[in-house]
């Protein structure tokens, strides 16, 4: 380690103002401070800090994102396996879709990074390492079929204009990943929805080809609901790509079509796991997620005049984004409501809104992703009460 | 104890060094200073020339807004210096010692027979008066005010903070007196803030037991959860090692500034107290002290390593401070990957690091560094966890950065001083000068008010 921070220290001052590489000094520092914990001490104020900084914060996001990425990694060869009726073996299914799922990863990175460095390098900033997230969510969230092309010009668009024109990280009102995910949804509607484009059916890098298999229909669970009649109230129950009857239980597992990384509860509580034993994630907009959800679905099954108002509230947590939009996308910290009490209103508002969307839309079945956009917007209306109230009572207060 | 004060958000840091009850030799200065910058909202305007012969309590210097605001020698000798940086900004007035101590003579006091203007007066005179603050703005009291109330905070909580139910010991008589003097001062009450457990049997000043983490004993958060200040109302803060100053003047009849100072940190090789007199330099407190001896290596703070100053060992106590810690620098240490490390031996608030295994037993040594860059505020509950007043710091805080004269009013800019956010900025994952911030808001809006 001696001999690189040697080598680091050396090579330094060619990327300092006036050095023959100062054009690359973002990528440096970014490099520099990836490798070692900056060595330099405090200035004014207090003498000691804690080790947390937002490298570590990040970093334990992307750890807890984790499990629900090597699950959808899992989940893309599965139902690739039952669409063209093959059975290579657990690691096979695996490699099958890391394959798939690794050059949107590489591309989500390049494509991001690439224009933190150069934004960081115009604005002489240090390299923010706020997109390490958003890098990481973006792959996640888009279905397995998205061209790459398209989450590149996604990604850029996100970056750009949902981040940095506000100034960068900590300073955006929506939530990155989501940007991106809604602009792929509104800029390329027919590549984002539908049957064809949740499971994949071709081969990968050569691996895994075949035909499919007659019967075969790759309509997510929420895309079943959101098609099923009227006369099925009742009867109706979700199928998986083979026309099979599943559950609750197997919305649960997440062995069922959907975008890549969403379909797991199980991986998705293991992050939630991490991230509330941690303290990164606040717990009160996590629950309120799944309580307002909870709620909202009870009153619809109240009125139950079409299948989606009859699906069970437990089933609407277990089924599309509504659990990874609750544990990783409503958490994010810049984005939502900052105050205590304000996070309890965001949350509730956030799950009530995503089945409102999912229930009284004809169009899109999904709603997680327009409902935690939405309450991006009124995250700081919240704020701004909760920060009144707080006021008032001090006023009183005084005239006492 | 009529009343007992329950704080929960907080946070003890374990560090390692902690004094031990006992006396330490050393202490002996061959120079002493006022330092102007150690006094907030003070324009100093020097009195003396290098070359003047001064007694302990002879007049080195007074405010120019408030002339009566004396700051006087504390040893008798000769001014060798009068030492001014930048646009001739006073850094420090020196005074060299005589072997023998004369004392300027004020004449012995009792307390019960003075008026209030007879007490100030008295304070005035003999240049004890900045050691009382008033909030708003943490600045030294203006002596035209009458105080709502006065506070004082005997439970120092911060990490390594010195022990006064050591440094009172044999003081008793001095800090009653002080306080029955201070007690004359408002038209309120003095609030005691006691570590819960302690009793105190005071006649005329009101105790408040206050137990929990730092920053529980800050004399903010007493006031907060007393009688919280509210626009249009002064309150005074005295550290309780200068009621005892406070309480030997009117005893003895002279300013006598000898205090106890906590000799802390994991780079001392000897900890405990030393008896020495306000304005001594620092070395003569650690000289010979120190672990590693290397240029650069060890950090001195006058103060605790929250708040105190960062200093040299030829530069001066603080004046409020009763204590010295060292820690190590930390800036030749490069550590690989830190971000992705368990961190089994890194202190953190947040549970990030496997350092929350060990448990809150573990004493930890931590350096300097600031660990981080800094970034836009992006965490959202770190301030709240440790700031125990009902106040929003991080609102509070975005009033101050941007200015909003209102805002800040109403999210409460009159009860805090920058100690209350120390530990806000010890959290910070942004590693945001949170202190700083806060110190030039009250400036900014004491220019602005008056």
């Amino acid at each position: 380690m001696k001999a690189l921070r040697n080598y680091l220290d050396k090579i330094k001052p060619n990327f300092e103002e006036g050095g023959k590489l100062s054009m690359f000094r973002s990528v440096f520092e970014g490099i520099e401070t990836f490798l070692f914990v900056p060595g330099s001490t405090s200035k004014s104020g207090v003498h000691i800090h804690d080790s947390v900084d937002s490298k570590r914060v990040m970093t334990i996001v992307v750890i807890s994102l984790i499990p629900a990425l090597l699950f959808g990694m899992y989940n893309t060869g599965y139902q690739h396996n039952l669409a063209i009726d093959a059975h290579p073996g657990f690691w096979m299914t695996f490699i099958y879709g890391f394959l798939a799922v690794l050059p949107k990863i590489i591309v989500s990175y390049a494509v991001g990074l690439g224009i933190e460095f150069t934004v960081a390098q115009i604005k002489k900033e240090e390299i923010q390492e706020g997109f390490l997230v958003s890098g990481m969510l973006i792959p996640m969230i888009v279905p397995i079929d998205t061209p790459l092309w398209m989450i590149a010009v996604a990604t850029a668009f996100a970056v750009i204009f949902a981040k940095e024109v506000f100034g960068g990280t900590g300073y955006n009102v929506f939530n990155v990943a989501l940007v991106t995910r809604a602009f792929l949804f509104f800029a390329y509607p027919a590549d984002m929805s539908g049957d064809q484009v949740f499971v994949r059916t071709d081969s990968v890098f050569g691996l895994g080809g075949g035909t499919v298999v007659d019967g075969f229909s790759g309509a997510t669970p929420l895309g079943q609901i959101a098609i099923a009649g009227k006369e099925l109230i009742g009867s109706f129950h979700n199928v998986d790509v083979l026309g099979h009857t599943i559950g609750t239980w197997d919305l649960f597992v997440g062995l069922i079509p959907g975008s890549i990384a969403e379909t797991s509860v199980i991986a998705i509580l293991l992050g939630a796991a991490i991230l509330l034993f941690t303290g990164v994630a606040s717990w009160k907009t996590m629950m309120s997620v799944f309580v307002g959800g909870i709620f909202m679905a009870g009153v619809f099954n109240l009125i139950g005049s079409t299948v989606v108002m009859t699906v069970t509230p437990l089933d609407h947590l277990f089924l599309g984004g509504f659990a990874f939009g609750a544990v990783f996308m409503a958490t994010d910290p810049v984005t939502s409501a900052r105050t205590e009490t304000g996070k309890y209103i965001y949350g509730l508002l956030i799950g009530a809104l995503a089945i409102i969307i999912r229930a009284l839309n004809p169009g899109y079945p999904e709603g997680m992703m327009l409902a935690i956009l939405l309450m991006n917007v009124f995250a700081p209306l919240i704020d701004y009460y909760v920060v009144e109230s707080n006021i008032s009572r001090r006023l009183k207060r005084a005239v006492k | 104890m009529a009343q007992v004060i329950k704080i929960k958000k907080g946070l003890d840091i374990n560090l390692k060094g902690k004094a031990s009850d006992v006396l330490l030799t050393g202490g002996k200065s061959d120079s002493y200073a006022i330092v102007p910058d150690c006094y907030d909202g003070i324009k100093p305007k020097v009195a003396v020339k290098a070359g003047d012969k001064v007694k302990a309590g002879s007049v080195l210097m007074y405010d120019k807004s408030h002339p009566e605001i004396k700051f006087v020698s504390p040893v008798s000798g000769e001014v060798t210096a009068v030492n001014r940086g930048e646009k001739r900004k006073v850094l420090s007035v020196v005074v060299k010692p005589d072997a023998e101590m004369a004392y300027e003579e004020f004449g012995k006091k009792e307390v019960s027979s003075l008026s209030r203007q007879e007490i100030k007066e008295a304070i005035l005179n003999a240049g004890l008066w900045p050691f009382i603050k008033q909030r708003p703005y943490d600045i030294v009291a203006s002596p035209a005010d009458t105080p709502r109330d006065i506070f004082i905070s005997t439970f120092y909580s911060a990490p390594l903070a010195a022990n006064f139910n050591f440094i009172i010991k044999g003081q008793e008589p001095d800090f009653m007196t002080g306080l029955n003097a201070l007690v004359k001062l408002t038209e309120g009450k003095v609030y005691m803030g006691i570590k819960n457990g302690l009793s105190i049997k005071l006649g005329s000043v009101e105790t408040v037991g206050v137990e929990g983490p730092h920053p529980a004993g800050n004399v903010g958060v007493l006031i907060n959860h007393t009688k919280p200040v509210n626009k249009g109302e002064v309150v005074w803060t005295v550290r309780p090692d200068d009621v005892i100053l406070i309480g030997r003047l009117f005893n003895k009849g002279i300013a006598d500034f000898s205090r106890l100072v906590a000799i802390t940190g994991s780079e001392t090789t000897e900890r405990g107290y030393i008896k020495t007199i306000a304005g001594c330099t620092i070395k003569s407190l650690v000289g010979g002290k120190l672990l590693s001896s290397g240029e650069g290596r060890v950090r001195i703070i006058s103060g605790n390593v929250l708040t105190g100053r960062k200093v040299e060992e030829d530069d001066y106590l603080g004046a409020y401070d009763n204590q010295v810690t060292a820690i190590p620098e930390g800036s030749d240490v490069h550590e690989f990957l830190g971000w992705a490390m368990p961190g089994l031996d890194k202190f953190s608030a947040s549970r990030t690091f496997l350092s929350w295994l060990i448990g809150k037993k573990k004493e930890y040594t931590i350096d300097a560094r600031t660990k981080g860059g800094k970034r836009a505020m992006i965490m959202s509950n770190d301030y709240d966890r440790v700031f125990p007043m009902d106040i929003l710091p991080e609102y509070l805080l975005k009033a101050i950065i941007s200015f909003d004269i209102d805002k800040m009013e109403n999210l409460g800019i009159y009860e805090v001083a920058p100690e209350d956010f120390a530990l806000c900025e010890f959290v910070d994952a942004s590693k945001i000068e949170i202190q700083k911030i806060v110190r030039n808001g009250l400036d900014l809006l004491y220019r602005e008010m008056n």
